[in-house]
């Protein structure tokens, strides 16, 4: 009896794994990256909600069970998931996934990152030494990350590599029309102040090329005291901005504070896929984007 | 037996494996080939087309440049090659392992000498953490890093404010077993309990619920091994097991080979929607003491002397919300444990003195609940109430007139605390207490903390 029970638990190890990949997305724009390139050839699992801040995320016990059974881990990297992830990849008991496997996905490795600091100093706040990890924010980041993303999945599930690259295609096709759409769209963003609350936005202002006059965090991850924002405030008589842009998942308080005194209107951006009602996948997630920032030009 | 089940583990992998095998190089072959050559076309054709638009993007205008810029990244990109790999670093601290070291001082105002323990559980430990005045808590030194594939190893030593250096955690730790398994070895926080793995550093309050106090001396720890298996279910499934030699409180260190405490628990947990979640547990301990000396509950002049089993079982349950799940903003945490432990063995009364010994057994329960909300980021308030039941113990007729059997009093205790966290790496707070644990010594007690830490950003379990 014991003798058929262990074999029948071998075959069942062994058979699990030619099944659907088990994908592991640590934030919302990664799972519709996934979704674009793989479709229903795998089970997706969102680690994370729109509205949550990515860098302050607990191990919960059922993020630690999905990881589990994770076949492919896609994340940022650059430390934006430091504070968890690496508790959830310990407790997991999954090699797979482990930091340098095939199945740890860092979409951070595979674009040019901006703000990297040249000293690491915590008195400068809660700097990456990789570099700013909201690399989300501009739409010709998801190029490159794609074709990695794609090749991984290939690598890992290669009875469905031909798909993998044929959805690929089609994603970098209608992708690349989209950036000519939104860099026409975008023109008249060029070169307009603006105010940030955190300093989530260097690659939008890289891509849009937004002028950035003040962040009302003083240092990155510190709450924004009265007279800083006070200081801040001054500066913006001097050189006055269009807006201030926060992320949805933002408290809200400190970009209307200086939006009322300043009279220059706050403007809430989605930061990932479902941030806002409208930004329901990856194209609508730029499409809102860039239509909020317009109409706060208004 | 254990042949049996080799020689299955042997043919199942044998069965399994070839087919696999024979599988692979005949269909799939012929499809990676086909794939490869499909890439390679794909390729050829993406970076024929690239370097076309290359070419018009350095005859054109500004806008045509920056599309160039981008066909550039493109091309670099379609060969799905890292953009950046960690810079190789020639010196030989590229290897050092993540350091963290945390800094603690307390300000204590009482009325009564922290040193008397709770009514009925004088040969309980009592060691709360906190005196009057001004004092330094301890500074905790953290380093862990990844020994090699296999291991990780982590060592928590603590720097007391008198002097001296003792080892809280030093342990390895598989990295690449699977199959949900992880295992330990060398000295570690028990993973009983919801409190006891968690270092002072992340509590919610300046010092452990009483129950922690007098049933785990605050945080019971263990010179061992701990085998954890995580089900492969969609719900989180933990089961745990350790051995060790005895040494955390109520154990006895002591000379001897085998074991002398073992622990199981069970944790399960999952989420409720993206605002919720939980985790509910249940454990075993047990252990023996060994000539285990106290002060005497009703003459601290004199010592008792206790051997005997120590039992424990737990519960403990958790539960978070957060409005989006967004703790960063603000959040709701409830938690409560309760513990009941039965001691049952041979009790000598006045050991200098009289120096009496007869049959002793008790049963003792305790536990707490609490509450922390952030009201706003960075802002925490939260509330606190223990109790304790010292229990009626048996006490043999030889002791009956020394030993005081029933106490007829439960100690409590409520805890209110303010912090604020100006950045994750610091934190000030502020702490009231109504302690009512000794029977006819009320106690208002003042706490005002700071806790920092440096270093490596420490990754936090649930």
């Amino acid at each position: 009896m014991k003798k058929i029970l262990y074999s029948l638990l071998l075959l069942l190890f062994s058979t699990s794994s030619h099944a659907a990949l088990n994908v592991f997305a640590c934030e919302p724009e990664w799972a519709a990256l996934t979704q674009q390139l793989a479709g229903d050839k795998v089970n997706l699992f969102t680690a994370t909600g729109p509205l949550q801040d990515p860098h302050r995320v607990e191990a919960r016990p059922n993020l630690i069970a999905k990881a589990r059974r994770a076949d492919l881990l896609v994340c940022t990297g650059a430390e934006l998931e430091v504070a968890w992830l690496t508790v959830i990849q310990r407790e997991s008991g999954n090699p797979a996934i482990q930091p340098g496997s095939a199945g740890n996905f860092e979409a951070s490795r595979y674009v040019q990152m901006l703000e990297v600091p040249s000293r690491l100093n915590r008195a400068d706040g809660d700097v990456h030494q990789m570099g700013n990890p909201h690399i989300q924010t501009d739409a010709r980041n998801f190029l490159p990350i794609a074709d990695a993303l794609a090749g991984r999945m290939s690598q890992l599930d290669p009875a469905n590599a031909a798909y993998y690259q044929q959805q690929l295609a089609a994603f970098r096709q209608r992708w690349q029309a989209a950036i000519a759409r939104w860099e026409k769209q975008a023109a008249p963003l060029r070169g307009v102040a603006i105010v940030v609350q955190h300093r989530g936005f260097p690659y939008l202002n890289n891509w849009l090329g937004f002028k950035q006059l003040a962040e009302l965090e003083p240092k990155p991850g510190m709450e924004p005291s009265a007279a800083y924002l006070g200081q801040v405030l001054g500066t913006l008589q001097q050189h006055p901005a269009k807006m201030v842009l926060r992320a949805a998942y933002q408290d809200d308080r400190p970009s209307a504070w200086i939006a009322d005194r300043a009279h220059i209107p706050a403007v809430v951006l989605p930061f990932t896929v479902g941030g806002t009602p409208q930004a329901t996948d990856l194209f609508a997630l730029f499409d809102d984007t860039i239509s909020r920032l317009l109409a706060g030009m208004k | 037996m254990y042949r049996k089940i080799c020689l299955n583990v042997a043919l199942a992998t044998l069965l399994g494996q070839p087919l696999a095998a024979t599988a692979a190089t005949d269909a799939d072959l012929q499809a990676i080939r086909e794939q490869i050559q499909q890439l390679k076309q794909s390729y050829e054709q993406r970076i024929s087309q690239l370097e076309q638009r290359l070419q018009q993007a350095e005859a054109g205008s500004k806008q045509a440049q920056q599309q160039a810029a981008e066909a550039q990244a493109t091309a670099q990109q379609t060969l799905t090659q890292p953009v950046i790999a960690a810079p190789p670093s020639g010196s030989e601290s590229a290897f050092n392992p993540a350091i963290a070291f945390i800094l603690s001082g307390t300000y204590g105002n009482l009325r009564q000498d922290p040193a008397v323990p709770a009514t009925g559980f004088a040969m309980s430990a009592n060691n709360p953490g906190y005196s009057k005045g001004f004092s330094l808590k301890e500074s905790e030194l953290g380093i862990s890093a990844n020994i090699d594939p296999d291991f990780r190893g982590v060592a928590t030593l603590a720097l007391a404010p008198a002097g001296g250096v003792t080892v809280e955690n030093a342990f390895v730790q598989t990295a690449s077993l699977g199959h949900g398994i992880n295992l330990k070895m060398g000295r570690f926080f028990s993973g009983l309990g919801y409190l006891n793995e968690q270092h002072a550093h992340v509590w919610d309050f300046v010092d452990q619920p009483l129950v922690y106090r007098t049933f785990w001396d605050n945080q019971t720890g263990e010179d061992g091994l701990q085998a954890k298996w995580l089900a492969p279910t969609d719900m989180f499934l933990e089961l745990g097991g350790e051995i060790g030699r005895g040494r955390g409180y109520p154990g006895t260190d002591r000379n001897k080979n085998g074991t002398g405490s073992s622990v199981l628990y069970a944790h399960i947990g999952d989420d409720i929607g993206i605002e919720q979640s939980w985790q509910a547990g249940v454990s075993l301990h047990q252990t023996q003491r060994v000539n285990a000396i106290s002060p005497d509950a009703s003459n601290p002049l004199l010592n008792d002397s206790f051997s005997g089993d120590s039992r424990t079982a737990g519960v403990d349950f958790v539960w978070k919300y957060a409005p989006n799940g967004n703790i960063a903003d603000r959040y709701l945490k409830v938690q409560g444990e309760y513990f009941q432990r039965r001691l049952s063995g041979m009790l000598t009364y006045d050991t200098a003195g009289l120096n009496v010994t007869d049959n002793y057994s008790n049963t003792q329960n305790g536990w707490y609940l609490q509450s922390v909300y952030q009201f706003m980021p960075h802002w925490r308030t939260g509330l606190r109430y223990d109790r304790l039941d010292p229990g009626t113990a048996n006490v043999g007729a030889l002791n009956a007139a020394n030993i005081v059997a029933n106490f007829g009093y439960l100690p409590s205790r409520t805890s209110v605390m303010l912090d604020y966290s100006p950045s994750e790496f610091s934190r000030f707070r502020l702490q009231l207490s109504r302690d009512l644990s000794r029977q006819g010594l009320p106690d208002n007690q003042i706490f005002v903390q700071y806790i920092m830490s440096l270093g490596a950003h420490g990754a936090h379990q649930y």
